[in-house]
């Protein structure tokens, strides 16, 4: 239903824009806290004219959370995170729509549920596995007797060890398997007509060949707003990372921002701490706006 | 070039059979149409033949090896979609030398190729053009080209012009015949449409409820259909088919009580049976309604085609077309007279619709030949 009323629209806006004033107060709160000094961001109620000390809080930021290095590492994590997550969904969706074996149905809802499943639900199994990524196989070897009959036989004891802990794999591995993205790209293959697929069969390709000749680049604005949303997901974790990242050198940018929120018996420095937090939540902003576009297109999924 | 033959080939879908035995020899070069409603199973058929469904029973060979286990790529046969499915995001060019790519041709050979194929279907100017770009029948003609670079043994058309529209679509026929005498190879095409099927094929397959009902050149399936399913389906109009009686004077009893005269002794043989009485438009004259021995019915409406004009009459409640050459002064409503060339009538069987008596062979008992 389409209206178009003066009053109607008066109201429309007023909505829209009590909307976006919600939105973006906090956020500008935080770039004028960043742009003050210790003693004006300590005064009650906070000035809300931005003053010139943006530069010295972003470097004092800086320094004191080594936001050069983690930032390094935050965005190795969040880019290999997202990518994963596509390269794992769209190959997972091509087996699930494109070959017909007993039990896909099953798989795909398998999948599914996981939605329901969130890391959070299943952190203590997963940290165990990322502290010995073999311990599952030396379980089964353990619980079949393999590992006694290899110490009676031959008198080694069998001790499978991987540690992941502090290290990429152990950071993103537990984090690339996605359900939504699995969904999104199965909701996509199921558009692709058949007989593009049985044309591709008669040019003499094979279903490898066919995926990344003619699917992969069909999903481009698919790719990008899965990997769009994913990086600003991955970019935003907070509990794995703290969890997997034990040495202090290895964090990740969202982690260290705890080093900047001042003490209860510490400085106040919130200048310095908002300097901070704009630094790290620009990368996904930056994403966010150069990928707009092609992010609205994935999604609506039109682009045939 | 290959010969095809098809021997007892059977499809089901579950418990549900789509193809009930087909068997058919196709030779090589030859161009063969399958014609028939939608739904009878021709695509199937040709799909089977393709390897892009699996054959539930029977066996198919292109050239002289059985194909039933082979890859789609294996068995080299080109084939034409109905919607083209040309790849959207690759170029005119892209879409022709994809199947060259594949196979994996050098790039200075793939362009050769790819330029004397667009040079044949005048494709030249739109290479480096995305299919969407195009018009129908630019894409359907790239969809050509990229079963021709193969240069397959088999060529398979599945109702490649239904998207077009009449014009162009006549044009792409003769087209596409023009192509065939030039590479020759056997190709099998599938439509519903009968004037393609008629200018195209060297013989046509006319399939119904997946069974083949006839198969014969295209002037035999026209003037000899086999069974009533094959009298009724093709020609426009179609055929006027009357179920009656046949009496112990060997005339045509229409159910009404109209009495129709069968060619000379023709009808003593059947006497007493139900037939279906089979005249095409062109063998029916219209005369005056008080005419000796003229069946009267009403005329319907008048259907001008230019050069010739057809008159759709009711019949006791039944349609009966008369096609005319000469202009008439009819309007609806009008009684007329309709006589019937008594040596181009048809006899079907009322029960199995097998034809029992067909003009060529008036007067002969196929029943008992």
């Amino acid at each position: 239903m389409i209206e178009r009323t003066p009053i109607f629209n008066l109201i429309c806006y007023t909505i829209l824009a009590l909307g976006l004033v919600i939105a973006l107060l906090p956020f500008g709160i935080v770039i004028i806290a960043a742009t003050l000094d210790l003693k004006a961001v300590n005064t009650v109620p906070m000035p809300l004219v931005p003053s010139s000390h943006f530069w010295a809080n972003v470097q004092e930021a800086w320094t004191r959370a080594d936001l050069g290095n983690k930032l390094v590492h935050s965005m190795i994590f969040a880019v290999a995170v997202a990518f994963g997550k596509v390269l794992l969904s769209s190959m997972a969706a091509f087996t699930i729509v494109y070959f017909r074996f007993p039990g896909r149905y099953l798989i795909f809802w398998l999948i599914f549920i996981t939605l329901m499943l969130p890391l959070e639900v299943r952190i203590v199994p997963t940290y165990s596995i990322a502290a010995n990524a073999l311990q599952p196989f030396q379980a089964i070897l353990d619980v079949t007797g393999l590992t006694s009959l290899f110490a009676w036989l031959f008198g080694i004891k069998i001790k499978l060890e991987w540690g992941l802990l502090n290290s990429y794999p152990g950071l993103v591995l537990p984090l690339v398997a996605t359900a939504t993205g699995t969904f999104l790209y199965r909701q996509f293959y199921l558009t692709v007509p058949d007989e593009l697929a049985e044309a591709a069969k008669i040019d003499g390709s094979g279903p490898v060949r066919f995926f990344v000749d003619v699917l992969l680049p069909l999903s481009r604005a698919n790719m990008i707003a899965l990997f769009t949303i994913m990086f600003v997901w991955a970019w935003n974790q907070y509990l794995w990372p703290l969890l997997i990242t034990t040495d202090p050198k290895f964090g990740i940018a969202v982690t260290e921002l705890k080093t900047l929120i001042p003490s209860e018996f510490g400085l106040p420095d919130w200048n310095v701490a908002m300097a901070g937090t704009l630094i790290i939540m620009s990368p996904p902003l930056i994403l966010v706006i150069l990928m707009q576009r092609w992010f609205v297109r994935g999604l609506i999924s039109t682009d045939k | 070039m290959a010969p095809i033959s098809i021997r007892d080939v059977k499809k089901s879908y579950g418990k549900t059979p789509v193809v009930h035995g087909v068997d058919l020899e196709i030779e090589s070069g030859e161009f063969i149409v399958i014609l028939g409603p939608s739904g009878c199973g021709k695509s199937t058929l040709l799909r089977m033949v393709a390897g892009l469904e699996e054959i539930s029973g029977g066996e198919i060979a292109i050239d002289g090896r059985v194909v039933n286990q082979m890859e789609p790529r294996q068995r080299g046969c080109a084939m034409v979609f109905q919607n083209y499915a040309l790849y959207p995001h690759m170029t005119v060019a892209d879409n022709i030398g994809y199947a060259l790519k594949v196979a994996g041709v050098s790039k200075a050979e793939r362009s050769r190729r790819i330029g004397e194929v667009a040079k044949a279907l005048s494709l030249e100017p739109f290479l480096a053009r995305r299919p969407m770009a195009l018009s129908g029948g630019q894409r359907q003609r790239v969809a050509m080209g990229r079963a021709m670079i193969r240069e397959p043994k088999v060529f398979l058309f599945d109702e490649p012009l239904s998207n077009l529209d009449a014009k162009l679509r006549i044009a792409m026929r003769a087209e596409i015949r023009r192509l065939h005498r030039r590479l020759g190879a056997t190709s099998i095409f599938v439509t519903h449409d009968q004037n393609e099927a008629m200018t195209l094929a060297d013989r046509i397959i006319v399939m119904n409820a997946g069974k083949v009902e006839q198969v014969g050149t295209p002037e035999d399936v026209y003037n000899f259909p086999r069974t009533r399913f094959v009298a009724g389906f093709v020609g426009t109009p179609a055929m006027n088919l009357l179920e009656g009686r046949v009496n112990e004077d060997g005339a045509f009893v229409y159910d009404q009580g109209r009495i129709v005269d069968l060619p000379q002794d023709a009808g003593q043989a059947f006497a007493g049976q139900r037939v279906v009485l089979g005249v095409r438009a062109e063998a029916a004259r219209l005369v005056s309604p008080e005419a000796q021995g003229a069946l009267v019915a009403t005329a319907d409406f008048i259907e001008e085609l230019g050069a010739s004009r057809v008159v759709h009459a009711d019949f006791d409640g039944l349609p009966f077309a008369v096609a005319l050459t000469d202009s008439v002064r009819l309007k609806p409503g009008d009684r007329v007279g309709i006589v019937i060339d008594p040596h181009r009538m048809h006899l079907y069987s009322a029960e199995t619709g097998a034809a029992i008596l067909t003009p060529a062979l008036a007067g002969t008992n196929l029943a008992h030949a």
